[in-house]
């Protein structure tokens, strides 16, 4: 079974990548977004984005998915950093996965963006990514773990 | 100027330690190169020709005396005893080692300074006025909102993977000196109807291959909207801008592309789902902004005799009265002036300033500027506040110093990026070519005859040297591997923004300095009045300017 981090802690599930090509999604595998749009009106609890999907197809579907994992087939291509952030701003409160080749110095901010768990494509450097989870103590904008910015937070301090 | 709290502090420390142990990481081999790339580039280390090359970053351009004795510390000891002023406000160091540059980042911590998004393919230093707060054109300071952006665009999460690089620079007074319409964002605090500030938004400007000017996509917004309006700008273009095609992969494609309507629509949508969340902007906020840059203790000095005084040392010594009427501006406060310290002497490359020299600057500072200096994106720095009492003293220990040279604003005042000397990326060097034009412009009457002219120089399409926008622009081409260079006219980087024209077939290094000649003769034989080269231009087109240069060198 495929190894990730899920709650601060190294573990595994079935779950596999996309095969984008099947006509169906194989037994395991994340359905693509074309796959989990055929089968019965989106009704699936499981999708896998790819960059360039966009998240418009999955917000009618937002209180009934249960997990949605993000694509990175490059860790340059930083789509998912907004995809992931504006389907929780959108009020999405599954689990975001994100999937493939991102690095382990991304974990940070993957996870600021609303990622809860991580399933690198190259396993062994999951070590790497847990050390990676929280690199900042402290941060300046507004986001998912974080909802107010520093300076709100600041002037809260300042005041108590 | 803004001053670190703990917070503050304790994301810069944060940031070395995480770029000390990425550095240990890719030299023990556990990060790729391909890996190591972007989290060096956002730290401001580049590799280069000879050496990698580090960008400090200075906000908006604003450094203490302190910060500025630090970068002298840090250009002797870990590099060759000097620094370059970048065309973004910024400090280039051109030999540090790999090594060394965690601690490089560490002593710029310690100074409240840091690397951080100078490079990649992030949101950069955002830059404004180098007379920020003094400039008598000035509707409001616009710092405090450079400082707010800054924090915002820090380290954020969601935007540090864009498809390219992406600068905003901020203007708030009549006259344009932020380039704000060559900026991917460039946003001007303006008053609206009922004479309330707000800020006019532009997006899809840029340089580089493709050379335009940036489109309003908001006419006045509210400033508390500030953020989260940039926010949805930055997301549009995150999800949609080119991935494929690095030469394409600006938001000025993405706008272009779209249409600006249809960008704008885009752009609207997001900021629904973000306008008035915790992003938006508080009173409080903005006034504790505000709060840094508030006027100095201002001496009250009688003006008129003031400016008498001074008068009468430029009559006694006119090479003092040149520096005085070249190099030196209004100010708001009746007896002070803003000084500009030209980094252009003749055979210095343009931007380079010594560790001495550094040094001097911040002694300087302390005694007469309240202890600031500011960088500019024409390559100087500036003095902001100097009683005019001073101005003689001054000008004598920075002449002294090589830093006295009275050109600022005119032709020998070149803008010019590091090109083939120093940058990989190079197809021609732009140092020699900057240096030649200095030297053959050497005679000071001619020189302010002339006028007012900005000269650019980029050593490739890149546009480090912001070619496009200078009233004369050089361009490094590659003819069959040899160095050419192509000459534009009439781009202008104030509020009537323009991107210079081509004038025809490149030239030889050699010919370049004929070339300007040529250009400066045809635009005096047919000058009206005081007109300044660009208007001549304006009005007569770049006809006579090509006949005029083809005819001598063909
Ligand atoms: C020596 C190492 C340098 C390298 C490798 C480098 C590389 C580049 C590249 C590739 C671009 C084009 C990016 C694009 O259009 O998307 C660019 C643009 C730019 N560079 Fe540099 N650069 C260097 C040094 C400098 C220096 C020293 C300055 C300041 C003097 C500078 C200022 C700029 C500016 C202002 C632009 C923006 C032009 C625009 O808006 O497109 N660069 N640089
Ligand atoms: S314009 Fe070209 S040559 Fe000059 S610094 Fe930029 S990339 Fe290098």
């Amino acid at each position: 079974m495929p190894k990730l981090i899920k709650q601060g802690c190294i573990s595994s599930d079935h779950w596999l990548p996309a095969e984008a090509e099947a006509e169906q999604a194989p037994p395991n595998c994340f359905p693509s977004l074309r796959q989990w749009e055929q089968n019965a009106a989106g009704s699936g609890g499981a999708v896998q984005l790819e960059p360039g999907d966009g998240i418009t197809a999955l917000c009618p579907a937002l209180n009934t998915l249960q997990i949605v994992a993000i694509d990175f087939p490059a860790f340059m291509d930083g789509r998912g950093f907004s995809y992931a952030r504006e389907l929780r701003q959108r009020g999405y409160n599954g689990e975001l996965r994100a999937l493939g080749n991102f690095m382990p110095d991304q974990l940070h901010y993957l996870r600021r963006c609303g990622f809860d768990t991580f399933q690198p494509a190259d396993e062994s450097r999951l070590d790497e990514c847990l050390r990676q989870l929280r690199v900042f103590s402290e941060q300046y904008q507004a986001s998912i773990d974080e909802p107010l910015p520093l300076f709100r937070r600041r002037r809260a301090v300042a005041h108590s | 100027m803004y001053i670190y709290d703990q917070y503050d502090q304790r994301i810069v420390d944060e940031r070395v330690a995480q770029f000390r142990d990425q550095t240990r990481r890719y030299l023990a081999g556990e990060l790729s190169d391909g890996e190591f790339l972007p989290l060096r580039l956002q730290n401001g280390l580049y590799v280069q020709r000879l050496a990698p090359m580090l960008r400090i970053a200075v906000p908006y351009g604003l450094l203490s005396s302190t910060q500025v004795r630090k970068l002298a510390h840090i250009t002797r000891h870990y590099d060759k005893g000097y620094a370059h002023v970048s065309t973004r406000q910024n400090i280039q160091l051109n030999w540090p080692l790999l090594e060394e540059v965690p601690d490089i980042l560490a002593e710029l911590a310690s100074v409240q300074m840091h690397a951080i998004q100078t490079s990649g393919n992030c949101i950069r230093n955002t830059t404004t006025d180098q007379f920020a707060g003094v400039a008598a054109d000035e509707r409001e300071d616009p710092r405090p909102w450079c400082e707010i952006i800054r924090q915002w665009s820090t380290l954020h999460p969601e935007f540090a993977f864009l498809p390219r690089k992406f600068k905003i620079a901020v203007c708030a007074s009549e006259q344009d000196r932020a380039a704000i319409h060559a900026h991917d964002i460039g946003v001007e605090l303006l008053p609206n109807a009922a004479g309330k500030l707000g800020f006019k938004v532009l997006a899809g400007g840029g340089l580089g291959r493709t050379p335009v000017i940036g489109s309003v996509i908001c006419e006045w917004l509210e400033t508390e909207h500030l953020l989260t309006y940039l926010e949805a700008i930055l997301r549009v273009y995150n999800q949609h801008g080119r991935r494929d095609n690095k030469y394409k992969a600006r938001i000025k494609i993405l706008v272009k592309a779209m249409g600006v309507d249809a960008f704008r629509d885009a752009v609207e949508a997001e900021w629904a789902l973000l306008k008035d969340g915790p992003s938006t902007l508080t009173a409080e906020e903005i006034l504790r902004a505000k709060s840094f840059f508030t006027t100095p203790p201002y001496a009250v000095i009688d003006a008129a005799a003031s400016a008498a005084a001074v008068q009468t040392r430029a009559t006694a010594e006119p090479i003092f009265g040149n520096w005085l009427t070249r190099n030196t501006s209004a100010h708001q406060v009746p007896g002070y002036r803003a000084v500009s310290i030209s980094l252009k002497a003749t055979g210095i490359a343009p931007g380079d300033i010594t560790d001495r020299q550094l040094e001097l600057l911040a002694d300087l500072a302390d005694r007469y500027s309240f202890g600031e200096i500011r960088t500019t994106h024409q390559q100087n720095m500036v003095l902001a506040d100097v009683e005019e009492a001073s101005l003689y003293v001054l000008w004598q220990s920075l002449q002294k110093a090589g830093l006295a040279t009275a050109n600022i604003g005119y032709i020998t005042d070149v803008i010019c990026c590091p090109g083939g000397d120093y940058c990989s990326l190079a197809n021609a060097k732009s140092i020699p070519v900057a240096e030649a034009i200095q030297a053959r412009f050497d005679d000071l009457d001619y020189l302010y005859d002339l006028g007012p002219i900005e000269l650019n120089i980029s050593g490739c399409m890149n546009a480090c040297g912001h070619h496009h926008i200078g009233h004369i622009g050089i361009l490094g081409v590659d003819k069959k591997g040899a160095e050419f260079y192509q000459v534009s006219l009439g781009g202008s980087q104030s509020k009537a923004a323009a991107i210079g024209k081509i004038l025809g077939p490149s030239f030889s290094q050699d010919a370049i300095p004929d070339v300007v000649d040529n250009l400066l003769e045809t635009f005096v034989s047919l000058r009206q009045g005081e007109e300044t080269f660009l208007e001549t231009y304006n009005r007569v087109g770049i006809e006579p300017f090509k006949e005029r240069v083809y005819a001598k060198t063909h």
